[in-house]
């Protein structure tokens, strides 16, 4: 009987422990004394990942002739000079396609044709770029993104999402979105598709994430509902793991929705998920065309963006390291490119689906009180 | 005397039975023993009081809601912090910890001069041990006086509010199911044991008082058992001194010992080798 209860206690006492982190912790203030608004963080070696790669070689000159006089087809950095055109074709190809090289995206014997689906697409992808750096400073600074903020040396960036297939119907075995523990929710009951109630960039869509009641008792005017807050709380738990962050970083519990006692970091997530919703809506939504089957998901719809795409659980991606001084040609303006409505090349048939309407809610048209 | 004495309590002024003191402090004020931790509770409680009142009068409002005395910020880790700061939350706690030993001391002396067990300085001693746990045990795993909560009505909920969300969703915590657990489980308990015996001893006009055997059938005919008298108070204690005990641990392991989501920490179970 002795035995027996050591042998219990000995399990029971490895397991409580075994649950734990017993590792170093850093701890954070977030807010005025008192409030409760903190964080403890386990103090962790920085990733590999996280390491950000130099300029291959110093950055060239951006003078000299423009890149549109020496090639062609060039619809975003022909008013680059030549020497950044080709200083800006070897990072992305490092950034992005560093085992394939410059063939993954363009036909080495004509790098002009548009033959790829995947030039097409990196075109995009750099207006894209341009237009957060150029038009999104409320988000991302001075310090800007580049290509590799989101690939990290991978073709696809390993935080996407795509729009969750149709619910089964009947009641056997259907969990209706939810009860599912996955990283996404942070391993919570709440709904799991939460992105996609909230960061398409269609604005028939997105409903507002703010769901917090009015007034004491629902009327016509105010029917929110618990319901409606359980999504909000998920895609709002999905910020806090995308950032390793928790609530308070942003926001006071006593009222979540009130500015003046929400941090400053408040008004730069409401800028980040606005700058999610364009990103998705107008970039990543005009390539549905360009994108084969394979870079789809179940519902036809290419890979999204959210904040853990760039931010990779840091508050600040690649711990604020502005790795984008260095690349001149991501910071212009983004301008406009065609996207081809097929491809002749032969890809996995591209599922025909309608163009996404290419509309993100106006920024400027709310404030922050909105 | 102002307090008139009931006829059964001069068999109760034990003398002796002191921890301290001797016979010195072993006298009553009234009805109310007072002893040598009577007059350090008495001191220390009084000079919390004032010094709540004192910062109270250095800060922003006098509104009884929103008066609140803050822990100090992070920077100054477990050193003292100055008065308007912080230090005048490290001295009230002080204060509220050395009054609230004290009078549970008080307590075993009175226990000593009855003959009884130590049950309620015990089950005072375990809300004590709550209160250290939070504003001593876990800022110091954590490094920092900063971690304490706020001494103010409203400002110690927001409080709460906020550290259960550092770790995104705090019912998900193990130790806080249990310690809500045993809290409401302590109030039903009271509820059903009150209820019963004011049933007992309020009988109908004319009625006698019912003695512990109807109780006892009662629940027998409702449950299928009764713990009887005398077992439903050693059960209240055990619920109430769980409470207060899973309630320290649901907070001192909030940081010190797991700083992601609660949600998270349950993935130990889903990765169970059993079926994952």
């Amino acid at each position: 009987m002795r035995r027996i209860t050591a042998i219990a206690l000995a399990a029971l006492a490895a397991l409580s422990l075994g649950g734990c982190e017993l590792s170093h912790k850093v701890s954070g203030q977030n807010g005025y004394r008192g409030t409760g608004m903190d964080q403890v963080t386990v103090k962790k070696v920085a990733m590999a990942k996280d390491e950000v790669p130099p300029p291959p070689y110093d950055p060239p000159s951006t003078d000299g002739p423009r890149a549109k006089e020496q090639f062609q087809n060039l619809q975003v950095l022909g008013d680059e000079s030549a020497e950044q055109l080709s200083y800006t074709m070897a990072v992305m190809t490092a950034w992005v396609a560093p085992k394939e090289g410059c063939n993954y995206c363009h036909n080495p014997n004509n790098m002009a044709s548009d033959e790829l689906y995947t030039k097409v697409v990196a075109r995009r992808m750099l207006q894209m770029t341009r237009n957060i750096n150029h038009n999104w400073q409320s988000h991302v600074a001075q310090t800007g993104v580049t290509c590799w903020t989101c690939h990290r040396g991978q073709a696809v960036p390993t935080n996407h999402w795509t729009m969750p297939p149709a619910p089964p119907s009947g009641i056997i075995g259907n969990r209706h979105g939810q009860d599912d523990p996955i990283a996404a929710t942070g391993f919570s009951s709440l709904p799991d598709a939460s992105l996609a109630l909230y960061l398409t960039g269609d604005p028939k869509k997105d409903q507002n994430i703010r769901v917090q009641a009015t007034a004491a008792h629902p009327s016509p005017a105010d029917k929110t509902s618990v319901m409606q807050t359980e999504n909000s709380y998920a895609v709002m738990i999905h910020v806090s793991k995308a950032l390793g962050v928790n609530c308070t970083f942003c926001h006071n519990a006593q009222a979540f929705g009130a500015w003046p006692i929400s941090t400053p970091k408040r008004a730069k997530a409401w800028y980040g998920i606005r700058m999610v919703r364009e990103t998705n809506g107008q970039y990543i939504g005009s390539l549905t065309s360009a994108f084969p089957a394979y870079r789809k998901g179940p519902m036809g719809d290419p890979f999204k963006v959210s904040c853990a795409t760039c931010h990779q659980g840091k508050n600040k991606p690649m711990g604020g390291y502005p790795m984008a001084k260095d690349y001149h040609a991501l910071w212009g303006a983004p301008g406009n490119a065609t996207v081809p409505a097929t491809f002749p090349t032969p890809l996995q048939a591209p599922t025909p689906t309608q163009p996404v309407a290419s509309a993100a809610p106006a920024r400027g048209a709310a404030t922050p009180q909105g | 005397m102002a307090m008139a004495l009931l006829s059964f309590e001069r068999k109760y002024r034990v003398r002796g039975g002191t921890l301290i003191g001797g016979d010195l402090f072993d006298f009553w004020v009234g009805p109310f023993y007072v002893g040598f931790f009577g007059v350090v509770t008495a001191i220390f409680a009084s000079l919390g009081t004032a010094l709540i009142f004192y910062s109270a009068s250095q800060g922003p409002t006098w509104n009884p809601w929103l008066i609140s005395i803050a822990p100090p910020d992070l920077k100054y880790g477990l050193a003292l912090a100055p008065l308007k700061e912080g230090g005048f939350w490290q001295i009230i706690t002080v204060c509220a910890l050395v009054s609230f030993v004290s009078w549970a001391l008080r307590e075993v002396e009175i226990c000593r001069k009855l003959g009884m067990g130590y049950h309620v300085p015990v089950a005072f001693g375990m809300a004590i041990f709550a209160y250290f746990t939070l504003v001593v045990i876990r800022p110091v795993l954590l490094g920092a006086w900063h971690w304490g909560f706020p001494y103010g009505i409203f400002s110690h909920l927001d409080w709460v509010s906020n550290t259960g969300y550092q770790y995104l969703h705090f019912h998900y915590n193990p130790a806080h199911m249990l310690a809500v657990s045993f809290f409401f489980t302590t109030t039903l308990a009271l509820a059903l044991h009150g209820a019963l015996v004011l049933s007992a001893v309020n009988p109908p006009k004319g009625g006698e008082v019912k003695s512990p055997e109807y109780e006892d059938t009662f629940f027998r005919d409702l449950i299928g058992y009764s713990i009887g008298t005398l077992g439903i108070h050693r059960l209240g204690l055990l619920l109430a001194l769980n409470a207060g005990f899973w309630s320290a641990v649901c907070i001192v392991i909030s940081g010190p010992l797991w700083t992601r989501g609660w949600p998270e920490w349950w993935t130990w179970w889903l990765n169970l080798p059993i079926w994952s």
